[in-house]
């Protein structure tokens, strides 16, 4: 089982999920990020004073899959998070060791 | 100190209650001898009103008049809350959002009250050239509460009155948002007894006599004739009779009150991390609508001034109108070419520039004259908040001094300029006894430029040397700044006990 998180810019969000239901994902969590990369930040001017903005704000999403759906989740992210400009985001994978569900408390692949 | 503060507050409110009721058995006897004996000691504006009864039918209001003026009064009520409540309070970080608010609403609050204590007899009775008279403390005489008649208030037009009840309300919502204008110069810092204890201080001593100085005269129906002139004009503030022209307040509202901020800035000091970290307004949304509500209020406070519904508020209308929408541009172009965008801020910013640059103008200067001075104030605003800033070094928070200093400023100079009938003026009345206006060839420019000047420097003075004295004062007894925890925490909890923005 891995776990696939990507931060994603956050207009980007609806199509990723659309492509990650697609391709029969069960369920993702969503959180709003701020973070910085090589696109950097952006000033703002008030009156006279100047603030730089080092922070933009992205979306995290993590979804929990099974290994053998890997590469298929990868693929649909990119594709769908993708504009082609600085600033479009990153996808990191980890094993998971255990997964629970709480309801039914069944284990493993079963729970996903 | 707070026990202290408390039985204050209590005696003050059970000594105003008291005054009030004696006031209301005074009045008849006082008003009555008034009204009837065009006595010569009866002092004030509406007594000088009824004084020609002798000779002619006493003037009744015009029910128009009366409708206009309570309407207009109205109006600036909604500059103050939520105007300019509003315009502030979306201008600083969200854990002060509270406190900007309640500055604003409850110095309004506190002058409008002091206003009928003492504050209108002290700006617009008969007294010196400096300070008015004790005629109207609590309001007496403004009414005869046993024949249900009323004193009347002179405007501009001979034969033409208003109720002093009208005029006293409307000049207190001037009073009132005067003061709470100085809110943004210390705000997101200081104390928020110390602001209200200055607050009581500076109105007192600097903004009734600034409008007594500029405001305060016999009215045109006590010009009866040549052999008096000298004696009524010498009974005006000192202002109106150096001849300088401020139809709705550009020294009296605008210059004394960012004086005062400017000096509060340097005095209560920088805020914590002032030019370190970010201090970003957290809601340009709300100070949208408080910029609007400000240009839609500012009709009330502009050609209300003219204290009757006739051609000059309709002139100070359109004027307020003009220049404000020409202000909005020319911020929007100053930024373009400086730094390639236009901002919200910097349109919501232009109009509060125009209207006041065209404040002490609208009534004063033709309809070309008003978009020239409005375009004008933009630019200079725009410079007030950059150029001048950096050069004054002070935290002006919202930026009091370089939006209604500098504009301010620029529009009562330019008064004197745009008032000359040659460049489309009205010009102004070189003799009340028969209401005769200047000729264009009799009018120079110079010399009333040269008399806007003095009016200027002369507030500029006196508002700086009472606020210094204030805030001293206030320093000494309260302490001005709230502690650097109390700082940080933001003044919505620290002063206030509560959130702006509960989730």
């Amino acid at each position: 089982m891995k776990l696939v998180t990507a931060i994603i810019k956050p207009f980007k969000l609806d199509e990723v999920r659309e492509a990650l239901s697609g391709i029969g994902v069960q369920g993702i969590t969503v959180t709003e990020v701020k973070g910085f990369g090589r696109q950097k930040g952006h000033t703002e001017l008030y009156r006279g004073a100047e603030y730089v903005v080092d922070f933009l704000p992205k979306v995290k999403i993590e979804a929990a899959i099974d290994s053998a759906l890997l590469d298929r989740v990868i693929e649909a992210i990119e594709g769908a998070a993708r504009t082609g400009k600085i600033g479009d985001g990153k996808i990191f994978v980890y094993d998971i060791e255990q997964v629970v569900r709480i309801r039914t408390g069944e284990t493993g692949k079963e729970a996903l | 100190m707070k026990k202290l503060l408390l039985s204050l507050a209590l005696g003050l409110g059970l000594l105003t209650a008291g005054s009030f009721a004696l006031a209301q058995t005074e009045a008849p006897t006082a008003s009555a001898s008034e009204a009837q004996a065009a006595a010569p000691a009866a002092a004030t504006v509406a007594a000088e009103a009824a004084a020609p009864a002798a000779a002619a039918p006493a003037a009744v209001p015009n029910k128009g008049d009366i409708a206009w003026m309570m309407v207009c009064a109205l109006l600036v009520i909604l500059m103050a809350v939520p105007g300019l409540a509003l315009f502030y309070g979306g201008l600083v970080r969200s854990k002060n959002m509270l406190s900007v608010l309640m500055q604003v609403m409850v110095t309004f609050s506190l002058i409008v009250v002091l206003w009928f204590i003492y504050g209108y007899s002290l700006a617009f009775t008969e007294g010196g050239a400096f300070f008015g008279g004790w005629d109207r403390l609590f309001m007496r005489g403004v009414w005869d509460n046993a024949a249900g008649t009323f004193a009347n208030a002179a405007t501009f037009s001979k034969d033409v009155v208003i109720p002093e009840i009208v005029f006293a309300a409307f000049q207190a919502t001037f009073a009132g948002i005067t003061c709470a204008l100085i809110v943004g110069s210390f705000a997101e810092r200081i104390k928020f007894s110390a602001m209200l204890a200055f607050m009581v201080l500076w109105f007192t001593f600097s903004y009734a006599p600034i409008a007594h100085m500029v405001w305060f005269w016999m009215g045109p129906d006590a010009y009866t004739g040549k052999e008096v002139v000298d004696a009524m004009n010498a009974k005006a503030g000192y202002l109106w009779q150096s001849g300088a022209l401020d139809f709705a307040g550009g020294t009296v509202v605008h210059i004394n009150a960012a004086v005062a901020g400017l000096v509060g800035a340097y005095m209560v000091g920088k805020r914590i991390g002032y030019g370190k970290e970010s201090m970003a307004p957290h809601s340009l949304t709300l100070t949208m609508v408080g910029a609007s509500l400000l240009w839609v209020g500012w009709f009330g406070f502009n050609a209300g001034s003219a204290l009757e519904a006739n051609g000059f508020a309709a002139l100070a209308f359109i004027n307020t109108f003009g220049a404000a929408a020409a202000a909005v541009l020319a911020w929007c172009v100053g930024e373009t070419l400086m730094r390639g965008k236009a901002s919200m801020l910097g349109a919501a910013s232009g109009a509060v520039a125009g209207l006041v640059a065209i404040t002490p103008a609208c009534g004063n200067v033709g309809i070309g004259g008003a978009l020239i001075i409005g375009l004008l104030s933009g630019f200079a605003g725009l410079w007030g908040v950059n150029g001048l800033k950096k050069l004054l070094g002070a935290d002006d928070t919202l930026d009091v001094f370089g939006v209604h200093g500098v504009c301010g400023i620029l529009g009562a100079i330019l008064t004197g300029v745009f008032n000359s009938p040659a460049l489309g003026g009205p010009g102004y009345v070189t003799d009340w006894t028969t209401v005769t206006m200047v000729t264009a060839a009799d009018y120079s420019i110079a010399a009333q430029v040269w008399t806007q000047t003095k009016a200027v420097l002369i507030t500029v003075l006196w508002s700086g040397v009472v606020s210094i004295v204030a805030f001293k004062l206030v320093d000494m007894v309260i302490g001005l700044r709230v502690s650097e925890e109390d700082e940080r925490e933001g003044l919505d909890i620290s002063a206030h006990g509560e959130t702006a923005y509960n989730r």
